[in-house]
């Protein structure tokens, strides 16, 4: 469960996000739209833990990130626009030293089971540098998942995959959202953010301005709305 | 111990990198002995001389060369906002702080081990004694503290070569005078403890200037 | 600090400052008896001193105002700690000229490495090194963040630096600075208190001049935000 109250971060006199309140329920899923410089990937940084608020509160899972950080951090996924992978060090390498920060029990195992899931077990001892862009977006969503997040917060993950890959994210999330995993993913694209939510909301300007769950909203509408908040 | 083996998760990552490019090293290595052939010829390095000007050529060599490997550690860490992946795992910050500055540590020793024989042997100067590699350890040790913090902060600036070196060195300087003039003190026939006073300034620069990076290394980090 | 209401003791502060410094003055040419040894060139010495005590001190202020910034992340904290530091370097590269300017007749050289001038100099380099450090980094947080972190370790080190050059300077004793004594006179160390006190009181009102500087210069960005939001609908 995330919960955020009044929440507003600024950057100096620039405002990146005003006075959010927020509640996601656990095992929803949210898609978190807005145009760039909305203030996405900051709620998102802020919801995992790698950023403080200027004001306002923050709860994940009911616990605060500026005292319990280290059990929140479990049970937390982040995919980012960093791939936060090591070029000199084989997929396999970097599945594995991160297993080990999150004690992840079985690793062994459990990295071969995921490097399988994002077809990638054939390439496995190759160094993440010689992979392509889209090799490289696949390994990083492994990387998210290796610990079983209860919580994962995705940014823009769809951007740089190839149609292939695309598939093979969207069935992931799919399998981790029916486990019961609460997912919020930001996008900037209409398509994307209405096929997967069961609940969209918009960012503009720092400002949450639309929260409805996604049966009630038809795409005609949306559009229309969405084109008057990016234009 | 959660602590010491994410620590050592921490190191062995560094370490499996560098097996696989060993830019750290090399880089360090090679410029080291540019810096050795250059101060030959600037100083007109010859046997006569040699003893007095070598503790302070080494520590030249290795303090320039460390610079080099502290910004290529860090740098990885910066590049794919590795450094997140760091700060979003379950593990305290010191333990990412001991392990970046035990990895720098350990990439500076081992270019020392390969710069000390050759001083030995290219000046003709004693270095191969257990209390100079003491010396050494505790100079590289307070180096490598101060510049692991320094470099963290380094690579989030516009000209990060640049940036490193001028905001390390001055904050240096004590390492430098204590490790140069305990090195200079043995190779002149010294015990350690007629150089104790230098080894004292290394030991209290190494406890201080470690504590303050333990602290002040997370405010780096997160923003 | 902020705003106009405290524009009147910010003047007094201004005015009280120099009129302080012109009684300095004074006692250093009148008051002052003229050193038996160096002659009227000692003179430069209530100033070099008086300076040398109000950088270290700036810098001492950067470093509290880093911990208290570090602690709370409130940007008044950051202007303390910039504007201390740059008017601290500006008295510190005070004190290495006319800490030079002295050993040229004293010395007969415009450098000795005497340890007291050295650690000034070592300041001045490190605390360029903090304005390099602020100019070269984006983003107004990480930069408070940044020069923080570097002004706090920056002033654990000066202490260790100071220690470890005297002992340098112990070991290879300088011939230059053999006649380093010098006879203080009551009237002298009454000279030295009321210069010491007068660059202090400059000090404070330079700090606060330049701390009301980036207020206003926040307040111009600000508005220029204000402007540009709303020409944009």
């Amino acid at each position: 469960m995330i919960e955020a109250f009044q929440l507003t971060k600024s950057f100096g006199p620039r405002v990146a996000l005003s006075e959010i309140d927020l509640s996601i329920e656990d095992g929803d899923f949210v898609t978190l739209m807005g145009p760039n410089g909305a203030g996405k990937t900051t709620l998102l940084r802020i919801l995992a833990t790698l950023s403080r608020p200027s004001s306002g509160r923050v709860r994940i899972a009911g616990m605060d990130p500026a005292r319990e950080g280290e059990r929140i951090r479990r049970c937390i996924g982040f995919l980012s626009h960093g791939t936060m992978l090591y070029d000199e060090l084989t997929a396999e390498q970097n599945l594995r030293f991160y297993a080990r920060l999150y004690d992840v029990p079985g690793a062994s195992s459990r990295v071969d089971d995921l490097l399988q899931r994002v077809g990638l077990s054939e390439r496995r001892r190759d160094k993440v540098s010689t992979l392509s862009r889209g090799l490289k977006q696949r390994l990083a969503v492994a990387r998210a998942v290796l610990h079983g997040p209860r919580i994962l917060l995705l940014d823009e993950p769809y951007t740089g995959l190839d149609p292939q890959a695309v598939d093979a994210l969207t069935d992931l999330l799919v399998d981790v959202a029916g486990r019961g995993c609460l997912i919020l993913l930001a996008t900037h694209r209409i398509n994307r953010g209405l096929a997967l939510g069961r609940r969209v909301l918009v960012l503009d300007q720092g400002r949450l301005i639309y929260d409805r769950p996604r049966e009630t909203i038809t795409l005609r509408a949306f559009t229309e709305f969405y084109r008057g908040v990016t234009s | 111990m959660s602590f010491l083996r994410k620590l050592l998760a921490v190191i062995n990552k560094d370490i499996a990198a560098e097996m696989h490019t060993r830019e750290i090293i090399s880089a360090m290595l090679v410029f080291s002995l540019l810096q050795l052939l250059i101060f030959s010829f600037a100083l007109d390095l010859h046997a006569a001389i040699a003893e007095t000007v070598a503790p302070g050529v080494l520590w030249a060599t290795i303090v320039f060369a460390g610079t080099l490997g502290l910004n290529r550690s860090l740098a990885r860490e910066q590049r794919n906002s590795c450094i997140d992946g760091l700060l979003l795992a379950p593990m305290s910050r010191s333990a990412i702080f001991f392990g970046k500055v035990a990895g720098n540590f350990l990439f500076m020793v081992l270019v020392e081990a390969a710069l000390v024989p050759l001083f030995s042997a290219l000046f003709g100067v004693a270095l191969f004694r257990l209390s100079v590699l003491l010396v050494l350890g505790l100079g590289t040790l307070g180096y490598a503290s101060v510049g692991t913090l320094m470099a963290a902060i380094a690579v989030n600036t516009r000209a990060r070569e640049v940036m490193l070196p001028v905001l390390l060195f001055p904050l240096a300087l004590p390492v430098l005078i204590g490790a140069v003039q305990a090195t200079g003190g043995l190779v002149s026939g010294g015990s350690l403890v007629d150089v104790a006073a230098w080894v004292r300034v290394l030991v209290v620069y190494d406890l201080v200037i470690t504590a303050v990076s333990l602290v002040t290394f997370g405010y780096v980090l997160e923003g | 600090m902020r705003g106009s209401d405290n524009y009147l003791a910010q003047h007094l502060l201004t005015v009280g400052s120099g009129l302080v410094m012109l009684v300095a003055l004074g006692m250093v040419f009148l008051y002052a008896p003229r050193e038996a040894v160096m002659g009227d060139v000692q003179r430069i010495f209530y100033f070099h001193v008086a300076s040398a005590w109000v950088g270290f001190f700036g810098f001492f202020v950067t470093f509290l105002a880093g911990v208290g910034y570090l602690l709370s992340g409130q940007r008044r904290w950051d202007v303390l700690a910039l504007s201390s530091v740059e008017v601290g370097v500006t008295f510190i590269t005070m004190t290495v000229v006319t800490g030079s300017l002295w050993a040229k007749p004293a010395w007969g050289t415009y450098w000795t490495w005497e340890p007291r001038l050295t650690i000034s100099a070592v300041q001045l380099l490190i605390y360029v090194a903090y304005l390099m450090l602020r100019g070269s980094v984006e983003g107004r947080e990480q930069r408070a963040r940044f020069s923080s972190v570097y002004g706090i370790v920056a002033f654990v080190t000066v202490p260790l630096s100071w220690f470890a050059i005297r002992w340098w300077r112990t070991i290879h004793p300088d011939i230059l600075t053999g006649g380093d004594q010098m006879a203080i006179a009551p009237r002298m160390i009454h000279t030295l208190l009321v210069s010491i006190g007068a660059f202090t009181l400059l000090y404070a009102a330079l700090l606060s001049l330049r701390m009301k500087l980036e207020w206003t210069s926040d307040e111009l960005i600000r508005m220029r935000l204000k402007l540009e939001r709303r020409s944009r609908g």
